[in-house]
């Protein structure tokens, strides 16, 4: 809790430093700095202020969500928010001191490990912000292993990702190339085209933006025989059926993980996760927790591997991350732990066979088509007989948001374990309706 | 006269031995104390071309990651991995086993201007 200096405080404070007054410990600041006016209401009291927040609230509407694309609503058990929001990892501190911060590294290490074991890679950190800032970091992580300055991105890829690796890369030296999609799927032929010698890695995602399983292991051959690096960008709870990044030989694999037990949150905060092969290790951005003995021969866990950051390489350190998301990576570690490998493939077999109910009842209601002719997880493309836009619109009246807009009359819809049959029936009725 | 007495130094403690053109580089027993117990040490690539008094390698202590610098100009011909792999090797025999890297000189005058093992030496009393 905040609470803030009392006079009394502030005077001894004063005092102290030898200033007789606060506009004399600031008289350096220029005048016209110093006093501002913000045109702010006056201050409420707490019931005021609890009050003001609910008639704000109350203007949320609840939708009927059937939108993904990269962003997921998922059913989070109640035993999750139970652990989370205990004081003692809620208002943790960041470890630096490991003796001060078991049960913070020991959480830390259970993620680490859980998320290994999930995507069957060897070694990840302590997580990062999320998956767009993690593959600019895997690209790095390439680029730097490399030394070489071209980069591949599939078509694909969630176009918000491909706006930040670019932005991170601005000035660096590094071009960009994009791998074309045929049918929803990365062509193979126009991969092998662009694989010069100069290429320091591939970064592809399965699914991919338009929900799309690719060809991961054809990839990954392709990407390794033209000696470069290949980059998974993964859906973690889709490895509950699909293939993980370790089995196909992925160099590195990023994530977004708010699929894990993490609410949508009104975009965030969300949990990036970087996992990677032991050859990278000293090219991971972020924190790492290790576990070791300490000198009573006791089980330890620290931060291991520090020299990588950037409070002791400064300028020469490869990323300047040197955060992790602590609470929303526990919030992964509970829900893997609550579901385990059973649970993860239950709720992933339910995403698929809902998403694919729903695209059989769509492509069925006069006007809509899938767009493309490709396996895919719990997301999928339509076309529709009207804009998307105009759609997304109209159903928006009736309680439901009816998906993301691809540009044109595509639509992007997702559905995952949290919609009923009931839920989808109502849903195709109301598209039906609007394409009338 | 011992490989450190035969040796020269730089002021960043890098030492060089040479034996007709090839110069064999790594760090002087002196510095690896100070920096304490070494994790690793990244080398650089065999045919990277290094320049004389500029970064080459890194070593990475439980305390620090220090840059190398190398003495001499030229081709770097030979890493030694057993010093990848057993960074420790290091701390135990600096200047005979724990060796980093071998450059073909392009200058073998470039080593005129280092200081000599008793310069060195009285340096860092």
């Amino acid at each position: 809790m905040f609470v803030s200096n009392s006079k009394q405080n502030k005077e001894e404070m004063l005092a102290k430093i030898g200033v007789s007054s606060f506009e004399e410990l600031v008289k350096q600041v220029p005048a016209q700095l110093r006093t501002k006016e913000f045109g702010m209401e006056p201050a409420l009291n707490e019931q005021e202020l609890i009050r003001h927040s609910k008639e704000l609230a109350a203007k949320n509407k609840k939708l009927l969500n059937f939108a993904g694309g990269g962003a997921y609503e998922h059913f989070i058990p109640s035993a999750l928010s139970q652990i989370v929001n205990r004081g003692e990892f809620l208002t943790a501190y960041t470890p630096y001191q490991a003796e001060a911060s078991q049960g913070t590294l020991q959480a830390i290490y259970e993620f680490q490990s859980s998320i290994c074991a999930l995507f069957d890679m060897e070694a990840t950190n302590a997580s990062m912000y999320e998956a767009a800032t993690a593959l600019a970091e895997a690209v790095n992580a390439c680029v730097k292993a490399s030394r070489k300055t071209k980069v591949l991105l599939a078509q694909a890829l969630n176009p918000d990702y491909v706006q930040t690796v670019k932005t991170y890369f601005k000035h660096a030296g590094v071009s960009f190339d994009t791998v074309n999609c045929t049918n929803g799927q990365l062509d193979l032929n126009d991969l092998k085209a662009k694989l010069t010698a100069d290429v320091a890695c591939v970064a592809v995602a399965n699914p991919n933006y338009y929900g799309c399983v690719e060809k991961m292991h054809e990839i990954s051959q392709a990407v390794h025989d033209a000696k470069s690096h290949f980059i998974a960008v993964v859906e973690p709870l889709s490895l509950g059926v699909l293939a993980a990044p370790g089995e196909y030989n992925a160099d590195i694999a990023v994530a977004e993980a708010q699929s894990l037990g993490t609410p949508l949150n009104y975009g965030g905060p969300f949990l990036g996760v970087f996992a990677c092969n032991k050859e990278f290790l000293r090219h991971i951005p972020g924190r790492i927790c290790g576990i070791t003995k300490d000198t009573k021969g006791q089980r330890a866990f620290v931060l291991t591997l520090q020299a990588r950051e950037q409070h002791i390489r400064r300028e020469r350190a490869s990323s300047n991350i040197c955060s992790n998301e602590a609470l929303c990576a526990l919030s992964a570690t509970i829900y893997m732990a609550l579901l385990g490998p059973q649970g993860m493939k239950e709720v992933a077999e339910i995403n698929l066979e809902n998403a694919h109910i729903l695209a059989e009842k769509i492509s069925q209601t006069a006007g809509f088509k899938l767009k493309y002719n490709t396996p895919f997880f719990n997301e999928f493309v339509v076309e529709c007989p009207k804009p998307a836009e105009e759609i997304i619109g109209k159903l928006a009246a009736k309680d439901i948001l009816a998906g993301i807009s691809l540009g044109g009359n595509d639509m992007l819809i997702c559905a995952t374990e949290t919609k009923t049959a009931a839920d989808l029936d109502a849903f195709v009725k109301e598209l039906a309706e609007v394409s009338k | 006269m011992n490989k450190a007495e035969e040796s020269k130094y730089m002021e960043s403690h890098e030492w060089v031995h040479a034996d007709g053109d090839i110069a064999t580089v790594g760090i002087s027993d002196h510095a690896q104390h100070e920096i304490s117990d070494i994790v690793f040490v990244e080398l650089p690539r065999v045919g990277d071309k290094v320049t004389k008094g500029e970064r080459c390698a890194v070593v990475e202590s439980v305390k620090a990651a220090s840059d190398i610098y190398s003495p001499v100009s030229g081709e770097v011909v030979e890493v030694n991995t057993k010093v990848s792999d057993e960074p420790s090797l290091v701390n135990q025999s600096a200047q005979e086993e724990g060796w980093f890297f071998k450059v073909k000189m392009s200058d073998k005058t470039e080593l005129d201007s280092l200081m000599n093992y008793d310069q060195y030496t009285a340096k860092n009393k």
